[in-house]
């Protein structure tokens, strides 16, 4: 058996940020220029303030583009997206450590 | 940090980046705007099965066969769909060929559109804002940093991707490859030649 092949991406959460986004887009939710033209202009309002390396940067803009898109398609609202963040924290907090985490549904 | 369960006797609270991720996903998987399944079947294709070996494929194919080489040129949306490469939203790839006369490059200064079904995933120096300004404004002295100088006849004709249009370049065909076959052609061919930062190798 061969080792298994790096991964593509710096850290896990900018892989499933990806896979979460080309999955809306591949399941009709969103037009891919539709969030071409979002992203760009993130980045063009982050590289103002500073020069994006196009690592980890590029990722944190990419996941505030999606926040903000999905929010404004009423597909995840900001205040709805908190609440799940928070309740994902308390969860993590709240479990043994080596067992599963889950939240409520 | 070693890991001591005395002083973590909760589970390591992922960072804030990625909680946020964790509760967009919760919400469409509720909402049922987005298939778990297909989110791994995404990111199987993108972590194993796309890469640039897929682009050298076809740039050895052009480089040996005539007719394949005329279709790509004409619409390489089409030709590379012969090869079971297809694009992922409809998106239509355009291949530029390097000549004695011109060299291609590719850049993104949007955002970073590129040719994934080819190239897969871009490295990180094509989205960085040093890459998508300079590109455009001074492609010799970029090309230059990545090691390729061209001979001043060579133009260097930039092509910017949108959503709509990705480009491949095709690299030169190295001297001293004619008794080559497609697959030890398709190994010369990098990621960068594809991109036009860098030239195809040479043969071993």
């Amino acid at each position: 058996m061969s080792a298994p092949e790096p991964s593509k991406f710096d850290e896990p959460w900018q892989a499933q940020l990806f896979a979460l986004t080309v999955a809306l887009n591949e399941a009709g939710h969103f037009a891919w220029p539709d969030w071409a033209a979002a992203f760009g202009a993130t980045l063009k309002r982050r590289g103002a303030e500073r020069a994006q390396d196009g690592g980890a940067d590029y990722y944190a803009a990419w996941l505030e583009t999606l926040e903000g898109f999905l929010d404004a398609r009423g597909h995840a609202p900001t205040a709805e997206a908190l609440k799940a963040k928070v309740a994902w924290e308390a969860a993590y907090l709240a479990t043994p450590h080596g067992q599963p985490v889950k939240i409520a549904d | 940090m070693p890991h001591d369960h005395h002083d973590h006797p909760h589970s390591l609270l992922p960072s804030d980046p990625a909680l946020r991720v964790k509760a967009l996903e919760t919400i469409l998987t509720r909402k049922g705007l987005v298939d778990p399944a297909a989110m791994d079947a995404i990111l199987d294709t993108y972590e194993r099965k796309v890469g640039p070996h897929l682009g050298a494929k076809v740039v050895a194919r052009a480089w040996t066969d005539p007719e394949f080489r005329a279709r790509l040129l004409a619409g390489a949306t089409a030709a590379v769909a012969e090869m079971d490469i297809s694009g992922r939203q409809g998106e239509h790839v355009v291949a530029v060929e390097n000549t004695a006369d011109t060299h291609n490059m590719v850049v993104c200064t949007l955002c970073s559109c590129y040719p994934w079904p080819l190239l897969g995933i871009p490295p990180a120096w094509y989205k960085s804002d040093a890459y998508r300004a300079r590109a455009v404004r001074e492609p010799r002295k970029v090309l230059a940093e990545f090691g390729v100088t061209l001979p001043d006849s060579q133009k260097v004709r930039v092509w910017d991707s949108t959503a709509e249009v990705r480009y491949l370049v095709i690299p030169m065909r190295p001297e001293g490859t004619e008794g080559l076959d497609e697959a030890a052609l398709a190994a010369l061919v990098t990621r960068d030649s594809m991109i036009g930062t860098g030239l195809a190798g040479a043969p071993a």
